[in-house]
């Protein structure tokens, strides 16, 4: 069965059952029961129309919801009529809900659930195994986020820029379980793409895809991690980096810089590199720069000085980290590694130890730590 | 059927036979650690006896209730607080005898020389439902 195709028809058939009347929340339900019946039936009986089949059940399991509820609410004259399928506004009914489900009264993690589940198509049971939480918990999310939204108007026009900060969480939350978040992420992005015009649009598709395109060398055999100086190379999807490398400079020549934009530089001029050796630092401390002036974040100013411990020096590095709050995520790991380039092996074993203890993930700690016991194993 | 919890700690269990920090040891025992860390969890998970299991980070913070309309008040981390757990895992066994089997074999994980750690791991049962037959 094309689970694929089924998941991006669900916008398209939200959007049509609020079109004839349904409120947000109640066809969002709809078109979930509908969802989790395809996956039953189809694989023995595929349908000869999919969008088709999906309206009419998502519809009639509107119907019944609704029919349950009218003796307390008396809706019949809406239930009643059923309405021919409106005139086609796919496009625009997508980016309707993708404004909706990243709306700002909601928190970034409900934001996030309930956009996998309109927008995505996928289901309670799914999201919730990727987000490693309870089934129950995460409907509970869901169904609280609807409530939120619910006296959101469905045709507000939305901000592109918090739509833009869900993907982003989405795909970075990586690969765990059975689906592959990231994947979706690079797929709803890309339908919003389709949906709307904006270059920071098309540089947040650009910078997945560059990564993305990174993904197999990423990790060893063993599931430990391998810095990108080390990646085999050989390893990374070309086609991936040539599609994001086309999307970026369309996105750049229209001159309307924006913080995706310039991540998805970075990221071309590492893909760009053959060899860890030819990456061209200097352009690359110059893209961080441009963030620097966009978001102002203390994580860019950390990863700027990396950069530009290899454009300059580690001294330079150091002294460019010497500037920043010591209490940031990864400055220690930062710290040790300029100091080992700089020579200092054995200040850079003891920043790496105390880094570990400080990680923020296993695959980071385990990193850091065998980054210590390297130096230390030394003669 | 019971559920386990075994408990690793990073301060207040008895000192490990083998007891070197990690990163005094190689990058190879590294590896073969974490590499016995995973098969166990994966064998468990194949006999149907694995529930959960996380790590924590080393660092945390006491929180209590202040009083009405006030924030939290937030303390430490206290170095004079003598129990640290590392990380848990939650199996689901037929027995004690089964628990303590398990809890010996993660304790044998391989560290530094490759030897095993010998490291003492806490199990404690979980308190359970009620029974609904009582007499």
């Amino acid at each position: 069965m094309d689970e694929a195709l089924l998941r991006s028809l669900t916008p398209n058939v939200l959007g049509i059952l609020v079109r004839r009347g349904a409120d947000f929340a109640a066809a969002e339900d709809a078109v979930q029961d509908a969802l989790v019946e395809a996956l039953r039936a189809w694989p023995a009986e595929p349908p000869r129309d999919p969008k088709g089949w999906l309206v009419t059940v998502a519809w009639r399991k509107f119907l019944d919801a609704t029919r349950s509820d009218t003796a307390r609410r008396r809706r019949e004259d809406l239930v009643d009529e059923e309405p021919a399928p409106g005139p086609a506004q796919s496009v625009d009914d997508t980016l309707q809900l993708y404004f909706l489900c990243a709306h700002p009264s909601l928190t970034p993690s409900s934001a996030v659930a309930l956009t996998l589940r309109a927008v995505g198509g996928l289901t309670t049971r799914q999201i919730a195994q990727a987000y490693l939480v309870p089934e129950a918990t995460m409907a509970q999310r869901i169904s609280r986020a609807k409530r939120t939204v619910s006296t959101a108007r469905f045709d507000q026009p939305g901000d592109v820029a918090t739509v833009l900060r869900v993907l982003y969480l989405v795909f970075n939350e990586g690969y765990s379980g059975d689906l592959d978040l990231a994947a979706e992420a690079i797929r709803l992005t890309r339908q919003l793409a389709a949906a709307i015009d904006h270059p920071e649009v098309a540089g947040l598709l650009a910078l997945m895809l560059l990564h993305h395109a990174r993904r197999a060398s990423r990790t060893a055999p063993d599931g430990s991690l391998v810095p990108l100086a080390e990646q085999d190379r050989g390893r990374w999807d070309t086609a991936l980096i040539a599609e994001g490398v086309e999307i970026l400079q369309a996105a750049l020549a229209r001159d309307r810089l924006g913080e995706f934009q310039a991540q998805a530089a970075i990221a071309a001029l590492h893909a760009d590199a053959q060899t860890a050796e030819e990456t061209d630092w200097v352009q690359i401390v110059e893209w961080y720069d441009e963030l620097v002036r966009l978001t102002d974040s203390p994580v860019v100013r950390l990863n700027r000085a990396v950069a530009v411990g290899e454009a300059d020096g580690p001294r330079a590095g150091l002294a460019a980290l010497a500037e920043l709050d010591d209490s940031l995520p990864r400055h220690t790991a930062v710290a040790a590694y300029l100091h080992e380039r700089d020579g200092d092996v054995e200040k850079a074993a003891l920043l790496y130890a105390e880094a570990a203890r400080k990680a923020l993930n296993l695959a980071e700690r385990d990193y850091l730590t065998r980054q210590a016991a390297r130096l230390n194993a030394r003669p | 059927m019971a559920k386990y919890l075994l408990l690793k700690h990073y301060r207040g269990a008895p000192a490990a036979v083998n007891d070197v920090p990690m990163e005094k040891w190689t990058p190879e025992e590294i590896s073969a650690h974490i590499q016995y860390m995973r098969d166990f969890a994966t064998r468990l998970e194949q006999t149907g006896e694995f529930v959960d299991g996380q790590a924590l980070a080393p660092e945390g913070t006491f929180v209590r209730y202040d009083g009405e309309g006030r924030p939290p008040v937030t303390d430490g981390p206290f170095a004079e607080t003598k129990d640290l757990i590392a990380g848990w895992m939650v199996i689901d066994v037929d027995s004690y005898e089964r628990a303590v089997e398990l809890a010996g074999e993660l304790s044998a994980a391989p560290g530094a020389g490759g030897k095993p750690i010998h490291e003492w791991l806490e199990l404690r049962p979980f308190l359970t439902e009620p029974p609904t037959v009582t007499e």
